[in-house]
């Protein structure tokens, strides 16, 4: 089962390397890994996405937990939480598709964020099949460059602290 | 003052308390070697290669429980010690390497003897650190010690490139060390430790399943007084020997793959497992999907991805084995009574039938051939009331030491468990007796792994490390030609090591004192007479070129359906010869 793995992470050199040298040493299964600095800057955020039984699960959450370099790891799925990827998606677009290639980029409320006279490159955000779906519609247009930045996500406020938040803001 | 970064690394390694340091120079260490040749405080033993250097450190820190130093070059020097940094990390063994790296300027540039070291340390280190800054470097080593001997022990690298040995720093040693990812667990969770006992009261047919972790942990009065306050019986891990006293009527010895008969029975048949300080290998569980079929399982260990990691746990305890002991037997102190005797008067009955059943046995002929576990056997009754360290290397002599070097107390017990380091034995003897000047440290080898770091017999010479080898010598590579007796029809590929060479000769090639048995009745005076001689000792002991190790689990069998004995058709093939016959000659040629 799919799993989204997050990482709080020393900021240092060589930490990517720890992490992903655990995932291949130990033969885990790594579908995306996003890394960026935090507010902190101390620390970098990792985002990783993986698949496996329940046991494998938890051995790859203790064994980030004990990389010396690892601060924090969360198992998301053990929570409710929300994600989101982002594409850039080059697409060849000759005179009759340019129309049409504007079409798909509303419906799935993307961007246009550069334009050549033969070409739109397009971003777009969304859950992995949001992705997939607007990749599908392009793909008879002809895609030229297509990247992904694989998942990023974040635990949901919990429900109940949300509803008690907002009895509060009711009666203020 | 500023100190350079070579005092530095030396007053560093003094508030260590490290005296002793093997290592081995090369172009970018000079500095540093250079400092410590004027200096009185921490001794250099100079090795001959550095997978010497760092087998000499895990011996050192695995007879001391302190951590071993070693100091190499960089990178061949590195690439040399990888193989010792991946045995003590396999096995769980303190040691700060430290290696040489070429100036920082130089670094990404393919200079002369440049090697990735914090690369190539990194799946085989438990953490490792490239100082770019003289100004960390104190910091850096107080870290490096620090992680090396808490929570799970493990190798720690300190690569040092030569231009931060050579600037000057202010010198200032933290007495604290705090790493916000780094926290381990010391103390158990008191429910799961109450639940334990619990669990440990009802058992009618409970086994101790301990291992180095217990070791390190410094934990073998606890694990006594739990034996002994709960009457079970104890079954040791291949690393965990000498934790509990090996002629203790509550000891099994040893289980796994070679363990006894008795051992590998109760675990199998138990109705709880309790295991501490130990990792459920493969060597051990056997095949995982039938092993304990009927017991609940206790697991502590301070390291929470040994737990679930192999087998399913019931009962789960995250902390040092030390601490988690103590709390335990002060519930079962209050707790235990008659009754757990009586309850399991039927499981101890048992495994006495078991005992009696199959004991380890093998024959000794009067005038036959001299068989490997009687020069065992009576080297640890020679021994025994000296209270050596024994060092093994890898194979067939090692299970043997195991089976019958019956050991009494831990940190005495240096072999390579995880990694199976052919080579380990010696040079780890040497870190021991580098450590402990008057002990006695024996080293039981093999023909062919003694063979694998020989070159350091010139390091105990020189350095007067008098560690007395028994070689158990039987021509082959033991373990694999019992496996390809066993498995592949017979055939001795590249199992058969012939007669060279002349361990005698060599002994005396490098100035030690080399002995021969030449029959089994002189087993015991030339014994007698390496053990009273001051200097490295070989002993060379032509052995029966056909013994097999047993009891056998077969890689992937399971853990009750042990071999006993040589089948019928080997038993027949083998009857009568003592040498490689012309036939096994061919076999070897044309396999």
């Amino acid at each position: 089962m799919e799993h989204i793995i997050s990482v709080t992470v020393e900021n240092k050199f060589g930490v990517l390397s720890r992490v992903a040298g655990l995932f291949s040493g130990r033969g885990f299964n790594i579908e995306s890994l996003s890394v960026a600095p935090t507010l902190d800057p101390s620390m970098s955020q990792m985002t990783i996405v993986t698949s496996g039984d329940e046991r494998i699960i938890e051995q790859i959450v203790k064994q980030l937990n004990k990389l010396i370099d690892v601060i924090k790891v969360v198992d998301l799925n053990e929570t409710e939480f929300v994600s989101r990827e982002t594409a850039i998606i080059k697409v060849h677009t000759k005179d009759q598709d340019r129309a049409e290639a504007l079409r798909i980029v509303d419906i799935f409320r993307a961007n246009v964020i550069d334009s050549t006279p033969t070409t739109y490159t397009i971003e777009v955000s969304g859950d992995p099949k949001k992705i997939e779906a607007i990749i599908n519609l392009l793909q008879p247009l002809g895609i030229k460059d297509l990247v992904r930045t694989g998942r990023v996500a974040v635990a949901r406020e919990p429900v109940r602290s949300a509803a008690v938040q907002a009895k509060k803001v009711v009666r203020e | 003052m500023k100190l350079t970064g070579a005092e530095i690394f030396i007053e560093c390694l003094k508030r260590e308390g490290v005296k002793t340091v093997f290592a081995l120079p090369g172009g970018v260490v000079l500095k540093i070697f250079d400092t410590l040749h004027q200096q009185k405080d921490v001794e250099v033993i100079l090795t001959r290669h550095e997978q010497g250097a760092g087998h000499m450190a895990e011996g050192y820190a695995k007879a001391t429980g302190k951590a071993g130093v070693c100091l190499v070059t960089s990178g061949p020097g590195m690439t040399n010690v990888i193989t010792a940094l991946a045995d003590a990390y396999m096995d769980s063994v303190p040691l700060v390497c430290f290696s040489g790296q070429v100036p920082t300027n130089l670094i990404g540039n393919d200079a002369f003897q440049e090697a990735d070291n914090v690369g190539l340390s990194r799946p085989c280190t438990k953490y490792n650190f490239l100082v770019k800054d003289v100004n960390d470097l104190a910091g850096t080593i107080k870290e490096a010690f620090y992680i090396a001997t808490t929570g799970r022990p493990g190798p720690v690298l300190v690569d040092i490139p030569k231009d931060v040995s050579m600037a000057k720093a202010e010198f200032t040693y933290p007495n604290a060390v705090s790493i916000r990812g780094y926290n381990p667990t010391y103390d158990g969770n008191k429910w799961q430790i109450k639940q334990a006992a619990e669990a440990i009261m009802k058992a009618k047919k409970p086994i101790l399943y301990v291992g180095g972790g217990v070791v390190f942990s410094g934990a073998s009065q606890e694990l006594l007084e739990l034996a002994e306050m709960t009457q079970i019986p104890v079954d040791m891990t291949l690393m965990g020997l000498g934790v509990f006293p090996g002629e203790h009527p509550l000891s099994m010895g040893m289980l796994g793959m070679h363990g006894t008969y008795q051992a590998n029975m109760a675990m199998h048949y138990s109705d709880l497992v309790i295991a501490i300080g130990a990792r459920f290998d493969d060597r051990v569980t056997g095949k995982v999907s039938e092993f304990c079929p009927h017991a609940k399982v206790i697991h502590v260990d301070i390291d929470p991805t040994s737990i679930r990691k192999n087998i399913h746990v019931d009962i789960p305890i995250v902390g040092d084995c030390k601490t988690v002991l103590r709390e335990l037997n002060q519930i079962l102190r209050a707790t235990v009574n008659g009754e757990q005797k009586d309850l399991r008067k039927p499981w101890w009955d048992q495994i006495r039938e078991w005992q009696q059943a199959h004991p380890l046995t093998y024959q000794q002929e009067k005038d036959g051939p001299i068989k490997p576990q009687q020069v065992v056997k009576r080297l640890y009754e020679l021994t025994k009331d000296r209270d050596p360290i024994v060092a093994t290397d890898v194979g067939q002599h090692q299970m043997w030491a195991a089976q019958y070097f019956k050991l009494a107390k831990p940190n005495r017990w240096l072999t390579s468990g995880g990694l199976g380091t052919m080579g380990f034995g010696f040079p780890a003897a040497m870190g021991a007796q580098a450590a402990f000047r008057d002990r006695l440290v024996l080293c039981i080898a093999g023909d062919g792994s003694v063979q694998m770091n020989m070159q350091e017999m010139a390091t105990a010479v020189v350095s007067k490390l008098p560690v007395k080898i028994i070689i158990l010598n039987n021509g082959f590579h033991g373990m694999v030609r019992q496996w390809q007796d066993l498995f592949y029809e017979g055939r001795y590929a590249s199992s058969y090591l012939d007669t060279t060479p002349d361990f005698v000769k060599l002994a005396e090639a490098y100035g030690a004192v080399g002995l021969r048995v030449k029959k089994v009745g002189d087993l015991d005076a030339v014994l007698k007479e390496a053990l009273a001689t001051d200097k490295p000792v070989i002993v060379d002991v032509p052995t029966y070129p056909y013994e097999n190790c047993y009891p056998m689990i077969p890689a992937g069998g399971c853990n009750h359906e042990m071999i006993l004995e040589d089948p019928p058709e080997l038993k027949k093939k083998q009857s009568g010869s003592t040498k490689v016959t012309p036939e096994d000659k061919d076999t070897v040629l044309t396999a």
